[in-house]
């Protein structure tokens, strides 16, 4: 019954700070809140018993990812106006009544939650770094070496946009 | 007790408010930000979908999906500070033509 309390209150608090990335007018805000969305997902992380996946979330998310979109936020130095600018009245407020009417077609689906596949009957699958890494390099060893050159035609394709042109 | 169904109603909904962060703001890198939410959105329902099959390709599948979601920041933010650079604006309406 703990379980639920804890689900409850990190998935409650990852969705408010997802609604504050999306609504914030200040976009240093947003990128904050986005940081607390990522640690609550870490948690729910480990209440899955995922704990590899939980720290490398903090690590290469709130580590990597959301710092460099804080050096880019500060290095562009827009003035608030030309940054935030919400109109949820014209025709982009569309997407807004599809957005809500994705989560209330959702909600039939908790009520059937209690039918739902159980989370505690089932053997945790080993999550430590032994065995993902195990399976990392026998199984997922092709997409693993692909993602190398993913990474690599991101940093070409990275440093080529943002170079200087003169 | 939760189940399987409510970590998956909790990813939807998360999908489902990046949706509407990419559909109703228009600037660069607030789309950006929304993009990661559904990123992580598909994170959780694969490791909510492996811990329920008690299998670890879940947890694998998150890694490349981490991966994935890191070059096209990389790519993204290089392309909205050119985006600054040349257009002096970070606004999607008024970027019509992506080339140089």
């Amino acid at each position: 019954m703990t379980g639920a309390v804890w689900f409850y209150l990190f998935g409650g608090i990852m969705l408010a700070a997802a609604l504050c990335v999306v609504f914030s007018r200040q976009p240093i805000y947003s990128v904050l809140s986005l940081l607390v969305a990522m640690f609550c997902l870490a948690a729910l992380f480990v209440m899955l018993e995922a704990y590899v996946v939980a720290a490398l979330q903090i690590l290469l998310y709130a580590g990597a990812v959301l710092v460099l979109f804080l050096f880019v936020i500060m290095l562009l130095n827009l003035d608030r106006e030309a940054l935030a600018r919400l109109r949820p009245f014209t025709l982009r407020g569309l997407g807004t009544v599809v957005g809500v009417l994705f989560c209330v077609q959702l909600i039939p689906l908790l009520s059937r939650a209690a039918s739902g596949r159980s989370l505690a009957g089932v053997p945790a699958p080993p999550g430590t770094v032994a065995d993902v890494g195990r399976l990392l390099f026998t199984k997922y060893l092709l997409p693993f070496e692909l993602t190398s050159f993913l990474i690599l035609a991101a940093i070409i394709g990275a440093v080529t946009l943002a170079r200087s042109k003169q | 007790m939760v189940t399987l169904t409510h970590y998956l109603v909790l990813s939807g909904l998360l999908f489902a408010i990046g949706l509407v962060g990419i559909q109703t703001r228009r600037n660069v890198l607030m789309i950006l930000l929304s993009i990661e939410l559904m990123f992580n959105a598909a994170n959780l329902a694969f490791v909510a979908y492996g811990r329920a099959w008690g299998d670890l390709s879940g947890q694998l599948i998150v890694f490349f999906v981490i991966t994935v979601a890191a070059a096209e920041v990389t790519v993204g933010l290089a392309i909205a500070i050119l985006m600054a650079r040349t257009l002096s604006t970070l606004h999607v309406d008024e970027a019509g033509r992506m080339k140089w």
